[in-house]
C-alpha cells in the first residue's frame, strides 16, 4: 500500500524530469548557437567586473542560518506531538511549553544581543 | 497490481503534469492582463483575442532563444540549478487531492495522484528543496547580481519557512491528521473549514508562501531595480524558462495547498468537486496577482525583521493557543 503510494510520487517525478530533457533537447535542436566574446562576460550593465565575483559576503546571513535550523528542527519536532496531541492531553502540553519556553528564551536572548538587528 | 492500474496511475500523472502547466501559461496572461488593468493598461492584446495567444507565443519564443551560457560559470551546478527550480515547485502538487473518486469502467479512481499517509511532511520536505535552486544558481552564475540576489533570497526562504512550517502545526493539531485526503474529508461543510478554526494560522500561512514563493511585496531577490534579475540575471533561453515555469508552478502549488489545509479542498455545493478546487485555486491566484498590483516592495530589514520578531512568536503563541483550547 505504502509502497505503491511512493511509487506514484516516483513516477512523478520522472515526468518532471522526463519533461525537462525533452524541452531542452528540442530547444537545443532548434536555437542558434553563435557565442562571441561579449556575450561570455558575467553581466554588469555593460561594465567590465572588477575583481572576482565570488565575494564575501555579510557574517548576517550565517548567524540566521544557524537560527533557522533550530527553529526548523522545533518544527520537525512539533508535528508528530500535535499529531498525537489529543490522546496525551495536558502531560504534552506541559512539555512542550517547557520546550518552547527553551528555544523563545533562546531567540530572545538573540533578540537583546542584537544578532536580529539588521543594518 | 495489474497493467491497468499502472495505465491509470500514469494518465493521472500525465493529466495532472499537464493542467499544471498548462495553468502556469495562462497565469503569466493573467497577471499580465490584471496588472495592466489595475495600472489603467490593456496588457497584451496582439496574439490572439484579448491576447489570448501571448503564452504561446512567450513559449516558443523561450525555445527558439540562443543559450549563453558565460564563461566563468561553474558549469556543473549552473546546468543544474533551472532542474532543482522546476521539478520541486511541481512534485508538491503530486500529494494535493482535487476530486473525491470517480467509476470509470467499472474501475474505482481516487483523484488524487498520491494519497500519502504523511502528506504534508511530504509537501513542507517538497517545497524546502526550493532554496537549492536559488542557492545554486546564485553561486555558479558567478556574477554580483546573482550572487547577491540568491543569498538574499536564500536567507529570506529560511527566514519565512519557520513560519510555514509552525502555520501547519496548528492545522494538524486541529484535524488530528497529516494526510491531506483525510483533512479534506473532515471539511465537508463551510462551517468546518481550518480558515474559520484558526485565521492567525491562515494569515501566516499565507504570508509565509507569498515569501516563499518570492512575490511581491517580497520579491526582492528579483528586486529589478537593484538586482537586474537576481539568482537568474546570467541565465537565458529555456534554462530561464524553467525558474520563471518552477515560480509560477510554486505559485499553483502554495494556492492548491492552502486550498487543501484552510478552505475545504475540492468540498463545495452544486458543481462539481474538480471545478470546486480550481476556482478556489484560482481565487488564490487573483489575490496573489492583486497584491502585486497594489502593495509596494518591503526593505531587505523590514523583510527580516517583520518574518524573525513578527513572524515567529506570533506563530509559537497560536500553536500554544490552538493546543490549549484544544486541551479545553
Amino acid at each position: 500500500m505504502h509502497l505503491e503510494q511512493y511509487g506514484t510520487v516516483g513516477i512523478f517525478l520522472v515526468v518532471a524530469v522526463g519533461f525537462v530533457l525533452v524541452t531542452f533537447a528540442i530547444s537545443r535542436i532548434f536555437r542558434p548557437q553563435r557565442p562571441t566574446e561579449a556575450q561570455l562576460q558575467p553581466y554588469e550593465c555593460g561594465e567590465p567586473t572588477i575583481g572576482p565575483s565570488w565575494i564575501q559576503y555579510n557574517v548576517r546571513y550565517y548567524v540566521f542560518a544557524l537560527l533557522f535550523v533550530i527553529f526548523d528542527v522545533e518544527v520537525a519536532f512539533l508535528i508528530p506531538w500535535a499529531l498525537v496531541f489529543k490522546q496525551l492531553g495536558l502531560f504534552a502540553l506541559v512539555e512542550m511549553l517547557v520546550f518552547l519556553f527553551i528555544l523563545i528564551f533562546g531567540l530572545f536572548y538573540a533578540w537583546k544581543k542584537g544578532v536580529l538587528k539588521w543594518v | 497490481m495489474d497493467w491497468i492500474t499502472i495505465v491509470i496511475i500514469a494518465v493521472k500523472v500525465v493529466v495532472v503534469f499537464a493542467v499544471l502547466l498548462t495553468g502556469c501559461a495562462w497565469m503569466t496572461w493573467l497577471e499580465r492582463k490584471l496588472v495592466a488593468r489595475i495600472q489603467t493598461r490593456l496588457g497584451p492584446m496582439n496574439a490572439g483575442f484579448q491576447g489570448l495567444l501571448q503564452p504561446i507565443a512567450d513559449m516558443i519564443k523561450l525555445l527558439l532563444k540562443e543559450d549563453i551560457s558565460p564563461k566563468h560559470v561553474d558549469k556543473m551546478i549552473y546546468a543544474l540549478a533551472p532542474l532543482a527550480a522546476f521539478i520541486p515547485a511541481t512534485l508538491s502538487i503530486a500529494v494535493v487531492p482535487f476530486g473525491s473518486s470517480v467509476e470509470l469502467f467499472g474501475r474505482h479512481i481516487d483523484l488524487v495522484i498520491s494519497n500519502l499517509n504523511i502528506g504534508i511532511l511530504y509537501v513542507l520536505a517538497v517545497t524546502s528543496l526550493g532554496v537549492y535552486a536559488i542557492a545554486m544558481a546564485g553561486w555558479s552564475s558567478n556574477s554580483k547580481y546573482s550572487l547577491l540576489g540568491g543569498i538574499r533570497s536564500a536567507a529570506q526562504m529560511i527566514s519565512y519557512e519557520i513560519g510555514l512550517g509552525l502555520s501547519i502545526v496548528v492545522v494538524v493539531l486541529l484535524s488530528g491528521t497529516v494526510n491531506l485526503v483525510e483533512m479534506v474529508n473532515q471539511q465537508s461543510s463551510i462551517l468546518q473549514w481550518n480558515v474559520f478554526a484558526n485565521p492567525v494560522a491562515f494569515l501566516i500561512y499565507f504570508i509565509c508562501a507569498v515569501a516563499e514563493t518570492n512575490r511581491n511585496p517580497f520579491d526582492l531577490p528579483e528586486a529589478e531595480s537593484e538586482l537586474v534579475a537576481g539568482y537568474f540575471t546570467e541565465y537565458s533561453s529555456m534554462k530561464f524558462g524553467m525558474f520563471f515555469v518552477g515560480e509560477y508552478a510554486n505559485m499553483i502549488t502554495v494556492g492548491a495547498i492552502a486550498t487543501t489545509l484552510f478552505f475545504g479542498g475540492w468540498q463545495g455545493p452544486f458543481l462539481p468537486p474538480v471545478l470546486w478546487f480550481v476556482i478556489k485555486v484560482a481565487a488564490f491566484m487573483v489575490f496573489y496577482i492583486w497584491t502585486r498590483g497594489t502593495l509596494p516592495r518591503f526593505r531587505y530589514d523590514q523583510l527580516m525583521n517583520f518574518g524573525w520578531k513578527v513572524l515567529l512568536p506570533v506563530a509559537v503563541l497560536n500553536v500554544l493557543v490552538t493546543a490549549l483550547i484544544k486541551l479545553w
